[in-house]
């Protein structure tokens, strides 16, 4: 037993391959790419990953609220619910994001100066910008994605697990607060962390419509400076680590409930 | 989980002194087309163990479920401490409680034990055993936790109270959910196959727990193919077949003395 923790630091011989070339890469960037740029565009950068992660966090948090309606009318929901329910689910899922967010931008945000009424509302000062757009169909996306996600695991819970809860007397409300939601939370969770990462991946789109995301910096970068890759790499490397904090902080939350479920 | 006694001072009393837990009267129930139950009927009074036997497809669990309506039966009367569930008609024609609020009460003390054992698995065993108290019957938690930590300690399973379903042996599961049932101070048990699904070397330690149950005084009506188990614990003795009541009676005339060919030839082939 004592020298367990010694052998838990030890690291196996293909970690110690990948780090060495890890930094030679590293090393390698640094020495003979172009990084002068980085000063001039480092508080630009930061406003731009800032405005990348709350887009992320907002949406899919929104987007999550407004699935766990949508997976619960199409598993269990009356006929009249579950039928908008699965149209909007097949709706959104069936077309570019890239278009929804165009039609939502360029189409409701060029309709909506036509109304003086509009114009006058507490709402206009949000709506003649694009991040309210880009928020929306992002939200929009991740609910259509997630409320077919839900379904399944809404279904996917054991039958006998709510006969359980109505036996002992339950309300309809208590058992989907108490039991069937959090079990369907934890089995959706595996998937929700792909999904989280590839909303992540969506956010770029929202560049197309003047949101300056840190995708849209890079861009700024290269017309500015006619320099292409550094920013490019650096963007990848911000991709892959708030990807890394995605997958790692699931994780964390998965192992909550051990596994071996039902 | 003495306290059953103090519950059963307020019912009351039926003629011999014993009041009636479950009355059921003339009970039917279809599956579509299927005909389970023919007019089945059904008396337990309070210290009752009745045994409900029979062979796969006679309509027993059928039976049992019909009475918390887990299943909804589709005609007949079902009392539960002198109180009959309301039934009406749904716009499909099913029978269904006319009152869900009354039938969630009934549930609420009724302590059903299911043949899969049907633990939440997502709570540890003690968040299992509170879980009705606290947020059924509104009892504090501290107070669930002291009676739940009790209950395990007497199906013993003390040292389980923070584990997950998944990592106990059925057995463990089993006599888990017996403790479940049992926080809720149930007026009667109800089981449903409890060893069914056990490897058989697990079947002993939940019954043991089943008959110290019956032992105590405490009402169970009990649907189980151990039928050495069930001459031994059971006041009255139910034999279906095909949805009716074929024979009933006390454990010693229905295992000792048979009249029917159907009971004999059934205790025969499982005996």
């Amino acid at each position: 037993m004592q020298d367990l923790p010694r052998r838990a630091l030890r690291i196996p011989p293909h970690r110690i391959g990948l780090l060495v070339a890890a930094s030679a890469l590293v090393i390698f960037a640094a020495l003979f790419m172009r990084w002068d740029w980085l000063p001039d565009y480092y508080g630009l950068a930061l406003a731009g990953l800032w405005r990348t992660i709350w887009i992320l966090v907002v949406t899919c948090v929104l987007g999550f609220v407004i699935a766990v309606p949508l997976g619960l009318a199409q598993a269990g929901g009356p006929l009249w619910l579950a039928l908008p329910a699965r149209a909007f689910c097949t709706t959104i899922r069936g077309t570019p994001l890239l278009l929804q967010l165009w039609l939502l931008y360029f189409g409701l945000g060029s309709l909506f100066p036509q109304y003086p009424w509009i114009r006058e509302s507490e709402l206009w000062p949000y709506l003649r910008q694009a991040w309210p757009y880009a928020v929306l169909s992002l939200t929009l996306s991740f609910a259509a994605y997630e409320g077919e996600v839900m379904r399944g695991a809404f279904a996917g819970v054991p039958r006998g697990q709510l006969e359980a809860a109505r036996a002992f007397g339950m309300r309809r409300s208590a058992i989907l607060r108490r039991i069937w939601l959090p079990q369907a939370i934890h089995r959706a969770l595996p998937t929700l962390t792909g999904e989280t990462v590839l909303q992540l991946k969506a956010t770029p789109l929202v560049a197309t419509i003047t949101v300056v995301d840190i995708y849209a910096v890079a861009g700024r970068v290269r017309q500015d400076t006619f320099i292409i890759y550094e920013p490019l790499l650096l963007l990848a490397l911000v991709y892959l680590c708030i990807a890394g904090i995605i997958v790692f902080a699931f994780r964390r939350l998965e192992a909550r409930i051990p596994a071996r479920l039902g | 989980m003495r306290t059953s006694g103090a519950i059963r001072e307020d019912i009351s009393t039926a003629p011999d002194g014993a009041a009636e837990a479950i009355h059921i009267e003339n009970l039917h129930k279809k599956f579509g087309e299927l005909h389970v139950l023919k007019g089945v009927s059904l008396s337990a009074r309070d210290g009752d163990v009745v045994a409900i036997i029979g062979g796969s497809g006679s309509g027993k669990s059928t039976l049992l479920r019909c009475i918390n309506c887990l299943e909804n039966p589709t005609s007949g009367i079902i009392r539960v401490n002198g109180e009959e569930i309301r039934l009406k008609s749904d716009s499909h024609g099913n029978t269904v409680p006319a009152d869900r609020r009354q039938i969630e009460r009934i549930r609420s003390r009724l302590g059903m034990v299911f043949q899969s054992f049907n633990l939440w698995s997502h709570m540890t065993l003690i968040e299992n055993v509170i879980e009705v108290p606290v947020h059924v019957l509104g009892i504090k938690r501290e107070e669930a936790i002291a009676t739940a930590e009790k209950l395990l300690a007497r199906v013993g399973l003390s040292d389980k109270r923070d584990v997950y379903p998944a990592f106990l042996s059925g057995g463990q599961q089993q006599r888990g959910a017996i403790a479940r049932a049992l926080a809720i101070q149930p007026r009667v048990m109800l089981f449903d196959e409890p060893t069914s699904a056990l490897d058989p070397e697990l079947v002993g330690e939940v019954l043991k727990v089943i008959a110290d149950l019956a032992r105590e005084g405490r009402t169970m009506i009990l649907v189980t193919h151990e039928m050495k188990f069930a001459r031994q614990v059971a006041s009255h003795v139910i034999y279906l077949y095909n949805g009716q009541v074929e024979e009933e009676g006390p454990p010693e005339q229905i295992f000792g003395t048979p009249r029917s060919e159907r009971l004999k030839q059934f205790i025969r082939n499982i005996g």
